[in-house]
């Protein structure tokens, strides 16, 4: 498939108004505006655009279950928070191409009925904030945000907020906590943003990548979109792959691609004189698979029948260098630092685990230490107010389902057993 | 039979345990700042000038350094809510300091894509470099160095992040000389590499 989304992004102007509007930019915008928005969310749900933040939600749906009867403003929020470790594909989407962007926003706006888009940006992402609010200006000067919108009446302004440092913040509720200048620390679903969202007012939240998708559905129909992938997988699909690969990066697909066509193909496979070990295709919070299932096609469906998620599509290769107990410590230092402390199984669970894997991983474990780790992940999952729990488990059981003789080797010999060069001379310390 | 193990909590791990070091000297926005933030409340409905506080924060981090009680002090006045609920903020998001850092604050990912291509021993050579331990400031001030986790940049890992700025693909080698040049050319030794590697690829 040719890129759609990525096509221009290697062009030194392709940022700027002028070389979006010499490629068809604004050109969806132009039509969804002819059309009235319920025949803007009927087409983006005859898409099967699904959600590209981690859930796979469709997003027609989503938009239609705004509440539109509500005497309130409604609002988009975009996530822009792009923190789940592997991925690292909306920074590159919103650095080359921010307009894409803003005129999905302009046309999610018009078509939920609100007049203000906020671009929630995380706070390491200054150079990128600072091109959005370049591209913002120049579609203000040009007509295409503001009052009365290409003379059609509608108003609309797009904003970006900055934010502070917190995984946490790229969860749908925590998010608009963070966005009202509160901690970002989740709220209590139902109600759902679409009722009660910003402000408490109905919000549609959405992914850069997600609203980047909508003006080629406008522009091309959805019935095109649709075509691209498999079925109920439509559109195109930007993959983050990065860890043990020669050529790590953002490619582009359609998601009737396997893995072994990203891993091997795109990204040149593993380097010279190593061999896979495993593969996390969607970012640190999904189960791992093994080298026999990298034939699996990398959509939201035929990973999950796999056994794992498409997630944020990061895809993290590991070679055979890698210990997968120091796997799971690193994954859950980044859990358990990240934890918004808001429910206590969370809270209190990363850091046990986290705890017990620097044990292992120090050589000072015991073989009960691996029950333990099952019993705390298990009273941790499913039992959190967000998603989170969920996914700070994942690596553990993972690692001890494929991997356990990896942990009992480790209890074993009272030393990591394969530490690589790439890994830290230090002994381990404490827990800083 | 209970598993659950005797562990110790310490104070580390207490995120709301970050007391702000002092008072500080008073504090009022510079003009430009006060401006700047004039323009920023209005992108949020009257009522919720709440919204504006990391903004706010952001501009008193820029104006000062970190954050000092009496900055917090400003800024509750300015958005309309108590000193508490801006502490309660500044404690929680990671990109505020509440105390003096180095005039390079160098923030190395250590996170899964990264420590797999060498993060851990990029901190190592840092630190060797600088004399110090990841988390702490050097006592001339010049470098303060952090580990942090995932920057979303995993394909050009390891990154280091300087202030703002994205130093990427960064070598254990290449530490020593990256502490030399900041220390003779300042931010000027990074020279947009960040692009630069946007271009080339
Ligand atoms: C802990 C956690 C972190 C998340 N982080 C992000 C994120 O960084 N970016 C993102 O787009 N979605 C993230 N999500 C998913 C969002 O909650 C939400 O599903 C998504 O923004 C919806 O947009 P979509 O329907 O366009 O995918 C996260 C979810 C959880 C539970
Ligand atoms: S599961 Fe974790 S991140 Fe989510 S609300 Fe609870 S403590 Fe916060
Ligand atoms: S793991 Fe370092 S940037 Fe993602």
């Amino acid at each position: 498939m040719e890129p759609l989304l990525t096509r221009y992004v290697r062009e030194p102007n392709a940022f700027t108004l002028d070389f979006y509007l010499r490629h068809q930019g604004y050109e969806g915008f132009r039509k969804a505006l002819a059309m009235t928005p319920d025949e803007v969310i009927e087409a983006v749900k005859a898409s099967g655009l699904r959600g590209r933040g981690g859930a796979g939600f469709p997003t027609g749906m989503k938009w239609q279950f705004v509440d539109k009867k509500s005497p309130n403003p409604k609002y988009i929020a975009c996530n822009a928070d792009e923190s789940e470790p592997g991925t690292f594909k909306d920074h590159l989407l919103m650095e080359r191409n921010p307009h894409l962007l803003i005129e999905g926003c302009a046309i999610g706006c018009y078509a939920i009925g609100a007049k203000i888009a906020y671009i929630y940006v995380r706070g390491e992402f200054l150079h990128v904030q600072e091109v959005l609010e370049r591209a913002i200006a120049e579609a203000y000067a040009r007509g295409f945000l503001g009052r009365n919108v290409l003379g059609s009446g509608f108003d609309c302004d797009v904003y970006v907020h900055r934010g502070a440092g917190a995984y946490e913040a790229g969860e749908e509720t925590a998010l608009l906590e963070s966005l009202e200048g509160k901690r970002a620390q989740p709220r209590n679903k139902p109600p759902f943003p679409a009722v009660v969202g910003l402000y408490n007012c109905p919000t549609a939240v959405n992914n850069v990548e997600t609203l980047s998708n909508v003006p080629l559905i406008l522009l091309n129909g959805a019935e095109w979109f649709a075509g691209l992938g498999p079925e109920k997988n439509g559109g195109p699909k930007l993959y983050c792959v990065s860890g043990h690969v020669r050529r790590p990066g953002v490619y582009e697909a359609s998601m009737k691609i396997t893995l072994r066509e990203l891993i091997e193909g795109h990204a040149g496979g593993v380097r010279e004189g190593r061999t896979l070990k495993a593969v996390i295709p969607g970012g640190s919070s999904v189960p791992c698979l093994l080298p026999d299932q990298l034939d699996t096609q990398a959509s939201f469906d035929g990973i999950q029948k796999a056994g794992s998620l498409l997630g944020s599509a990061g895809i993290v290769v590991l070679d055979d260098t890698t210990c997968m107990v120091w796997l799971a410590e690193n994954l859950l230092h980044f859990y358990r630092h990240e934890s918004c402390g808001k429910c206590t199984p969370c809270r209190e669970g990363t850091d046990w685990l986290h705890k017990i894997l620097r044990r292992i991983e120090g050589g000072g474990g015991q073989l009960r230490d691996l029950d333990l780790l099952s019993s705390i992940s298990g009273n941790v999952a499913g039992k959190t107010l967000c998603a989170f729990g969920d996914a700070a488990v994942t690596p553990v059981l993972t690692t001890l389902k494929h991997f356990r003789h990896e942990y009992e080797a480790h209890i074993r010999e009272g030393r990591c057993t394969l530490p690589a060069p790439w890994r830290a001379t230090r002994a381990l310390e404490g827990v800083h | 039979m209970s598993f659950h193990p005797k562990m110790a909590y310490d104070a580390t791990f207490q995120k709301s345990a970050r007391p702000l070091e002092d008072e500080g000297p008073a504090f009022v926005y510079t003009p430009a700042n006060r401006a700047r933030f004039d323009e920023i409340v209005r992108r949020y409905p009257p009522d919720r000038r709440r919204s504006a506080v990391l903004p706010a924060l952001y501009l008193a981090q820029q104006q000062q350094g970190y954050i000092t009680a009496n900055a917090i002090r400003h800024v509750a006045g300015l958005v309309g809510i108590t000193r508490a609920e801006v502490e309660d903020v500044v404690s929680f998001y990671t990109m505020f300091y509440t105390k003096p850092v180095g005039t390079f604050v160098l923030q190395v990912c250590r996170t899964l894509s990264c420590a797999l291509n060498g993060a851990e021993r990029v901190t190592e050579e840092l630190s060797a470099k600088i004399g110090i331990p990841p988390g702490q400031t050097d006592p001339s001030g010049t470098f303060t160095l952090l580990e942090v986790e995932c920057l979303g940049a995993c394909d050009r890992a390891p990154v280091v992040m300087v202030n703002d700025a994205w130093h990427e693909n960064v070598k254990p080698g290449d530490a020593a000389r990256l502490v030399d040049d900041l220390r003779s050319r300042g931010e000027a030794a990074l020279s947009g590499c960040h692009h630069v590697i946007e271009q080339k690829r």
